[in-house]
């Protein structure tokens, strides 16, 4: 597992367009990213700015109706307009996800030591009672209290968080390289929240996976990976190392959407800070920068064409001509 | 439901019903309505399997000096218009009852089942070449497709089974095409999908195990169907052909004697009855049994 210093995976330019009952869809314009082998990724965003369906895009799980364009790149084969038979092949092997309803991301009518051990079946090829006794080594590495009794309960016997922790084995049987985490939290209390998070990261580094993780939540994204992307309308706002952004904002949505979470120690009677005005349809974006409907501090020319990447700082970049203004006067980093 | 904190406490909440193959018999016998379907649809299957080697009298010997025979130790039921004698006839009649539901709802099930299940997996214009298709048969009521297939084969059993069971088929794929689109909506089957399952696989072992309580509902009120189509295409005399007793022959015969002895309409209606209640009455418990998220309320 030497660094070589090649990407895992590598996306270029990539672009989604759905068709919806209102017209084609541009979901996602202009991603592009690499994370190497042992790398974590965060992708936040409000509903709807096409986190999700970048992540579907990896996994090769879009409707056959989508348009996907660009590039991505495992170890540099081309996934873009790979035929699924071969996609099959990889879902589960290679990449992995894990989802955010723990609660219905299991089959019901299958024992939870089946549904563990089949992508293992599958993809490796071993005995039944082989993958039974690995579907058992990795229910207990998960935490799943008393996993050689359970493994033959049903997903409706186990409470969210263990369902989670199910998942997440299933997820892991086959030792996949990237795992993309779609919001896998967000149904779970908050203290069970930490519990899992810290189970995926120990999981990320034991096994030296790279890890995408999608979240609308940004002390998660704090907490849990090193470099971060900031969606919106589809397309990649701001990116750069966690620690840069959190610490120097670029652009006025993530300003917005930091300043929008509640503080702890904030005077009783604080009001929340909210960004005026709704997430764009994405079936008729502006022409211009996404976010110029809703920001503060947006000019004619922002209208005029979606801005480039900004360079603000060493793999710091931010979508924004006015860089310039909204750092200044920022005034929420540090 | 809270998290059992504790290996142990976890262990005590699953442990009944953790396999459910064992308990399924213990907890069968308990469901009131699945022994009572089952109880029934046994005295129909029973009466059947009894005609094959004993039957108190010739159902096929006609009598005419002891016909309309009020019910006697020698003819349980008494005999119909013909002096035949009315217990002989149920009991033969329960073969082709039996035998025209399990073939017309198998032929409905197999052709119906795997064609919706294809509309699901493949959508587009598969989808639609399927429902369209089916619509299109759909249009056509049993009763003429049966006269059809007479005009071209000839009446009798085989004809008129094939016919439900063609008609059948439509009912199946909308019923399956429906409830697989359902299934396939979950986040189980993107999860499925996501560790590398192809849409063969996920039709196999996360559709149909989970639509299954469905179709066997389904199945039982088609079989109850079938019943009521054979007796009608009896009537028209396109069904069971005389001498072959059936129950819908035997109600039809007694339409014209209905105020003289209107209890040889009864017999086969009663027979009929028994059949189709056990039937949906075994359908439903089967669909409770089979789901082990109902298992523990039992």
């Amino acid at each position: 597992m030497a660094d070589t210093g090649a990407p895992l995976i590598e996306v270029k330019n990539l672009g989604v367009r759905l068709n919806t009952s209102r017209g084609p869809a541009q979901a996602v314009r202009g991603v592009s990213f690499a994370l190497r082998r042992g790398e974590t990724l965060g992708l936040v965003g409000e509903s709807g700015c096409g986190k999700s369906v970048t992540a579907l895009a990896l996994i090769g799980l879009l409707p056959d109706s989508a348009v996907i364009s660009g590039s991505i790149r495992l170890e540099g084969a081309e996934l873009v307009g790979l035929p699924d038979a071969a996609y099959c092949k990889l879902r589960g092997n290679r990449i992995s996800m894990i989802f955010q309803e723990p609660m219905t991301a299991l089959n019901p009518m299958h024992t939870i030591g089946h549904q563990v051990a089949e992508p293992l079946r599958r993809h490796t090829g071993v005995s039944a009672t082989e993958a039974r006794q690995e579907a058992i080594a990795l229910l207990d590495r998960v935490g799943l209290p008393d996993a050689a009794k359970r493994v033959d309960a049903y997903p409706h016997q186990f409470s969210g968080g263990q369902r989670q922790r199910i998942t997440i084995a299933m997820a892991l049987a086959c030792q996949p390289d990237v795992l993309i985490a779609d919001e896998p939290t967000t149904a779970l209390d908050v203290t069970i929240q930490g519990q899992i998070l810290d189970l995926i990261a120990d999981l990320v580094a034991e096994r030296g996976m790279s890890m995408i993780l999608i979240s609308h939540d940004l002390g998660v994204i704090a907490e849990n990976v090193e470099r971060m992307m900031v969606m919106y309308g589809g397309t990649v706002v701001e990116s750069g190392t966690t620690d840069a952004v959190f610490t120097r904002m670029g652009h006025p949505y993530t300003q917005g959407l930091f300043r929008a979470r509640p503080r702890l120690g904030a005077r009783k009677g604080t009001r929340l800070t909210t960004i005026a005005g709704t997430v764009p349809e994405l079936a008729d974006l502006p022409a211009g920068c996404t976010f110029a409907d809703r920001c503060a501090i947006v000019e004619g020319r922002c209208r005029a064409a979606l801005p480039a990447v900004v360079d603000v700082g060493a793999a710091h970049g931010v979508r924004c001509i006015r860089t310039d203004v909204s750092m200044a006067v920022g005034g929420v980093g540090a | 439901m809270s998290a059992p904190l504790t290996a142990s406490a976890g262990t005590a909440a699953i442990a009944p019903g953790a396999r459910p193959a064992t308990g399924f018999w213990r907890r069968a016998l308990r469901h009131r309505s699945f022994v009572l379907g089952a109880v029934l649809s046994l005295l129909v299957l029973g009466a059947a399997l009894l005609s094959l080697v004993w039957t108190p009298w010739s159902a096929y010997d006609i009598d005419v000096a002891s016909k309309l025979h009020a019910p006697s130790a020698a003819h349980w039921l008494g005999t119909d218009v013909l002096g035949r004698d009315i217990v002989s006839l149920l009991l033969v009649g329960a073969r082709s009852t039996i035998m025209v539901g399990v073939i017309a709802v198998g032929i409905g099930l197999t052709f119906g089942v795997g064609l919706g299940l294809i509309a699901a997996a493949r959508k587009g214009w598969t989808e639609e070449l399927i429902m369209r298709m089916s619509d299109f048969t759909f249009a056509f009521p049993a009763v003429l497709s049966a006269i059809m297939l007479a005009a071209v084969a000839g009446p009798g059993m085989v004809t008129s089974i094939t016919a439900i069971g063609i008609f059948q088929i439509p009912t199946f794929v909308r019923v399956t095409r429906g409830s697989a689109n359902a299934i396939w909506a979950r986040e189980f089957v993107l999860a499925a999908r996501a560790a590398g399952k192809g849409s063969f696989r996920i039709t196999i072992e996360h559709v149909l195990p989970n639509i299954l309580s469905i179709l066997v509902v389904q199945a039982t009120i088609q079989f109850a169907l079938a019943i009521l189509a054979e007796a009608a295409l009896s009537y028209l005399g396109l069904g069971t052909q005389p001498p072959q007793p059936s129950w819908g022959r035997m109600l039809n015969d007694a339409q014209t004697l209905l105020f003289q002895s209107p209890m040889l309409a009864v017999y086969p209606g009663v027979a009929i009855a028994i059949a189709v209640l056990g039937l949906n009455l075994l359908g439903d418990g089967l669909r409770d049994l089979l789901d082990p998220r109902l298992a523990r309320e039992r």
